[in-house]
């Protein structure tokens, strides 16, 4: 069983969570930002059926460690889901919606493609080699399209200071993952430490998007290519 | 091998986006003004300066605290932390940089007494509520 700092973490979470749509809807940009709050919603879903299946089963139960996996897939798609639609707000006044969501669409099949090529010798448990895999390479892709939406941001003068820091803080979320798998997979001995870590970094993204609906006004407007690293 | 370079990419997009996402943060409170009972309190009334940060920050660990704020004030925290590591090495090199980084270090004491603002308010607030029969 988790201990009682696990839990508090979860917990927190969980709070984060709720709270991102919460704020979603007070700030009256639910709908604006539908996939987010979505994404947010069967987050806080996931949470409540993970405790469940824990108490039920127990921590190191078969039921409880596929549970884990698949949910963590499917949410990592449905993350990538709300990355896109970040890029359709971005392109919308290009009219360039239908190219975003056709590479979408077409990235994430290459990722599952790419996925099972490289899991394909595994004899057994395939498609839950298959769904690790895929969640830990679209963590990467997420990465990269989030670093291709920063730079379409500064380079079409985007002024939104909810949506920059929507996408800023997704950035920094898929890099923490990203950097996380990739150390576990380089140091192996250094997976339980970086297994705990996961769940303390998990906490960042609903965190930032709750303060992002809470403090910041639809129509709060800043200079993004102050904010670059390399002033442009 | 992939793993390295993902590491190595993972690491490098974390620094831009962590200091962009700390000066967005930044920028949006450069806008507000302090509440009168701040100023007193820090001392600051227009401009801050780059050693206020950390007297600011245990003025904040005085005040009961909120979770949407605690990460973004955290992040000020590292963002801060390393402004200060690139003043104590680099910028001695290159006193352009030292003021840039004085600078951003300045608005990350605004940033926090901006945030103890709000927390000064929040704890008004819940007492107000204790004292309603």
């Amino acid at each position: 069983m988790p201990g009682p700092l696990e839990f508090f973490i979860w917990c927190a979470c969980f709070v984060l969570e709720v709270s991102v749509v919460v704020c979603a809807i007070r700030g009256k940009v639910f709908r604006r930002y539908l996939p987010l709050n979505l994404y947010m919603a069967a987050s806080a879903i996931g949470d409540v059926l993970r405790f469940r299946i824990l108490f039920h089963y127990g921590f190191t139960s078969k039921e409880y460690i596929y549970f884990y996996y698949y949910s963590d897939a499917l949410l990592t798609i449905a993350l990538y889901l709300a990355l896109i639609s970040l890029f359709v707000h971005v392109f919308r006044e290009l009219g360039a919606e239908k190219y975003v969501l056709f590479g979408a669409c077409f990235l994430l099949a290459g990722t599952a493609l790419f996925s099972y090529l490289v899991i394909q010798q595994s004899t057994t448990k395939l498609v839950t080699h298959f769904v690790v895999e895929l969640s830990q390479n679209l963590y990467f892709v997420g990465l990269v399209l989030t670093y291709v939406l920063w730079g379409a941001i500064l380079k079409l003068r985007e002024t939104r200071a909810q949506l920059v820091q929507l996408v800023l803080s997704l950035g920094i979320y898929f890099s923490l993952f990203a950097a996380n798998y990739a150390i576990r997979n380089l140091y192996p001995p250094v997976s339980p430490v970086a297994i705990a870590l996961l769940q303390v970094l998990g906490c960042f993204l609903p965190g930032a998007w709750a303060y992002a609906f809470l403090r910041l006004s639809s129509h709060a407007r800043l200079t993004p290519s102050n904010l670059a690293v390399i002033p442009r | 091998m992939i793993a390295a370079v993902i590491l190595v990419c993972s690491l490098a997009s974390l620094a831009l986006f962590l200091v962009s996402y700390c000066r967005s943060l930044i920028a949006a409170a450069a806008g507000e003004k302090l509440p009168l009972e701040v100023q007193e309190v820090t001392g600051i009334t227009s401009a801050a300066s780059p050693e206020d940060f950390t007297r600011v920050v245990q003025l904040l660990q005085l005040c009961p605290d909120r979770p949407e704020e605690r990460g973004q004030l955290r992040a000020i925290g590292t963002y801060y932390q390393i402004l200060g590591f690139v003043c104590s090495t680099i910028a001695r090199i290159a006193p352009s940089l030292q003021s840039w980084a004085d600078r951003e270090r300045s608005q990350c004491s605004y940033f926090a007494a901006v945030v103890l603002g709000r927390r000064i308010a929040f704890s008004r607030d819940l007492l107000a509520q204790q004292m309603l029969p």
